[in-house]
């Protein structure tokens, strides 16, 4: 441990302690960068909560913060950060839950939970049961949507002027005169799981996405990828000792290969030889230009 | 109207047997529960607070603040940017304040790097926390007499005020938005002159100026009948409720993250935690009185042992080299170019920081997935809890006490709507 931040002394078998008080309310406990969090039974939460406010003197509820996983079955998490001034010591406790399982509210225990869960039904559309007051607190009033989830746009649906038409506030679907650019600094060497431009002709390497891009190859191991990629060889070794041999085929017609400007000398043969395209081009020589009129009404 | 036929209907005998009100006599009207909106341009809501107050009489019944007319999606953006992009925003949660919130968020992005800051840098925050500290108190406590009815001490403290933002700017180029701390230090080295004249100032100009201004009001009899027993908060109602900072202690508990679970440079720091009394709005403010002669303590004993050293990590991965190295060697322009635009990675891991910030216990969830940018950072502001509380403290008073216990909270918006 070597950072300034707060100094907070590990609290003696609070391992122990937790199982004996929680028992199998008690899903898990890490300890992890000199925090203890545990994850509890949704459903439990409230007597948790209780029993730690009680047994374990954790008597404040500091701050209760949404987190969102999209990809998890229940992508909602609940984090409530208690804090005990008497123990001096912190305990991070965390239920999980989906847009429509609702979590028992602990307003009984605390009462500044009201806010906070009012905060996060706002953000994330997490519901508490029992609260008294569930209603948005910090968005507009009417607004639609939960912005933190994270699949909400940061730019939102909606923006509001004022109208001097109308003589009040409009709200308007988002208009952007630019795109939003949202630079994507990952290194290909790190991590990044797209194809870059040009890579597809590779072929894809197979690698599951997120596992990182492979290590570069060195020039060596292209060389071997390359000879084991080579088409097989052709069935007679390619000599070139005859003329026939070249690939170059029969010789052309010598008068054919000679341009038009050579002389004119290439006499036209019959009509039909000739290409719709060429006839045509005979057909209608280049007119002259004009010639150009001198510029009127300009001053000198 | 008396010659109404209707008029002997309201005559004396159609009530009898009821119970009639004899304070309502003729010409009386029955006063109803009434609703009215304190802001949210009300001069003295701080900012834009939107109290619906539920009177009887002048009898406050009910409180239904709202917020969130300041919210701007801190949090949202944050999760777009970097982390070294996302710390002007913490400049901008509690403008009265910027350092305090600036700290936390440092904080929490060194527990996750698990990063060693060198001890000059780690003074030099704690020395600019605490000038922090003494100028939110100079606007909070001007504010709160102004609110409750004197005029002068609110422009003599405002000089003090002007003396910190300028010490900023000495600092950091700018007088309020500074993002002055960076992860791994600070931005860059203090002039010697400027710690002088702070030293100076915290000598001479502070005491004094601020000796004067508060010497016409702590003792001052209107301003003690505004406050004193204006919403009392008992110690087990500053828990239940979530208090912290001048707010708890003026309830009589001495809880201080600086002493408690000290961070930088605070564990060498000598100073005393003032602590209420009553837990009433006097006690709060009495509070803050004495924190500013702390901070001015803990500011001296910085300067006193001011290491000499370097002011940032020297971790080239995480704080970029000084514009002068990055023009000399090509390794330190590739270190400057990566920082600045694809930025530090920090591990996967979750941290909590909280600081004793002017206000009370400024905290940052940080949750980060290993990449350059946060995942998750909940911002834990102060006065979220304190103003969830304000039905609480105001139920029963005068609506004239409002200002008082508003002043008394210390709200900025900023950091509540975020």
């Amino acid at each position: 441990m070597t950072h300034a931040a707060p100094l907070v002394a590990r609290r003696a078998h609070i391992d122990a302690e937790l199982k004996a008080l929680l028992g199998k309310d008690m899903l898990m406990h890490v300890h992890a960068a000199d925090e203890d969090s545990i994850t509890v039974d949704r459903e439990a939460i409230a007597g948790v909560m209780i029993a730690l406010r009680d047994k374990m003197e954790y008597q404040q509820l500091m701050e209760i913060a949404g987190v969102d996983y999209p990809d998890r079955a229940e992508r909602f998490e609940v984090v409530y950060h208690l804090l005990s001034v008497t123990k001096n010591h912190r305990l991070r406790v965390r239920v999980c839950t989906d847009e429509a399982t609702p979590v028992p509210s602990i307003v009984p225990v605390w009462p500044v939970a009201g806010w906070l869960e009012r905060e996060v039904f706002d953000m994330y559309g997490v519901l508490f049961a029992g609260n008294p007051d569930l209603r948005r607190i910090l968005t507009d009033y009417g607004f639609q949507g939960h912005p933190q989830r994270k699949d909400f746009p940061l730019t939102g649906y909606t923006e509001l002027r004022y109208s001097e038409e109308d003589k009040r506030v409009v709200y308007e679907p988002v208009k952007l005169a630019q795109d939003f650019r949202n630079f994507d600094f990952l290194s290909p060497w790190e991590g990044a799981d797209y194809v870059l431009p040009g890579d597809e002709k590779a072929g894809g390497t197979g690698e599951a996405p997120g596992k990182g891009a492979p290590t570069p190859l060195t020039a060596a191991e292209v060389k071997k990828a390359d000879d084991q990629a080579k088409a097989p060889p052709p069935p007679t070794p390619k000599t070139t000792e005859k003329p026939e041999q070249t690939g170059a085929g029969a010789k052309a017609n010598i008068k054919a290969a000679k341009t038009s400007r050579d002389g004119a000398s290439a006499k036209p043969s019959t009509k039909a030889a000739k290409t719709p395209a060429t006839a045509k081009a005979e057909k209608a020589p280049p007119k002259p230009r004009a010639p150009r009129k001198p510029k009127t009404g300009g001053d000198a | 109207m008396t010659d109404s036929p209707n008029v002997h209907h309201y005559g004396g005998d159609l009530f009898e047997g009821y119970p009639v009100d004899t304070a309502n006599t003729v010409g009386d009207q029955a006063v109803t529960n009434y609703t009215i909106n304190f802001g949210p341009q009300h001069p003295a809501a701080h900012g834009v607070l939107r109290l619906v107050l539920e009177l009887d009489g002048e009898i406050i019944e009910r409180v239904d603040p709202h917020v969130g007319l300041l919210h701007r999606g801190t949090e949202k953006l944050i999760e777009y940017k970097t982390y070294l992009q996302a710390l002007p925003y913490f400049d901008r949660l509690d403008y009265c304040s910027p350092l305090g919130m600036e700290h936390s968020y440092v904080l929490a992005i060194e527990k996750l790097l698990d990063l060693e800051v060198p001890a000059r840098a780690q003074y030099l925050r704690t020395l600019f926390a605490e000038l922090t500290r003494i100028c939110n108190h100079m606007l909070n406590i001007g504010s709160h007499v102004m609110d409750v009815g004197a005029m002068t001490p609110n422009l003599w403290v405002f000089e003090l005020r002007e003396d910190c933002l300028n010490f900023f700017e000495r600092a950091s180029g700018a007088r309020m938005h500074s993002a002055y701390f960076r992860p791994g230090g600070v931005h860059q080295d203090v002039p010697e002159r400027l710690l002088y004249d702070i030293g100076e100032w915290c000598e001479k100009r502070l005491p004094k100026l601020f000796g004067d201004a508060m010497s016409l009001v702590i003792d001052n009899r209107i301003f003690k009948q505004r406050n004193v027993d204006i919403a009392t908060v008992s110690k087990e109602d500053a828990l239940a409720w979530g208090f912290s900072g001048p707010m708890i202690r003026g309830s009589g508990i001495a809880w201080d993250l600086r002493k408690s679970q000290p961070y930088d440079a605070y564990a060498s720091m000598e100073f005393d935690i003032p602590v209420g009394t009553r837990g009433d709005c006097y006690d709060r403010f009495m509070v803050r009185v004495q924190e500013v002669y702390q901070s001015a303590r803990i500011i001296l004993q910085c300067l006193r042992d001011m290491p000499t050293g370097p002011i940032a990590s020297l971790d080239r991965k995480v704080v970029p080299p000084k514009r002068g190295e990055m023009k000399q060697s090509m390794e330190s322009l590739i270190h400057h170019f990566k920082l600045y635009t694809e930025g530090f990675h920090v591990p996967a891991g979750e941290v909590y920081v909280a600081t004793e910030s002017p206000k009370g216990e400024f905290g940052v969830y940080l949750v980060s997935d290993g990449s350059n940018k946060p995942y998750r950072c909940k911002i834990r502001p102060t006065a979220f809890s304190h103003l969830q509380a304000m039905d609480m403290m105001s139920k029963g008073h005068m609506l004239a006490d409002t200002t008082a216990i508003i002043g008394a909270i210390d709200v900025v918006f900023g950091e509540c709507d975020r």
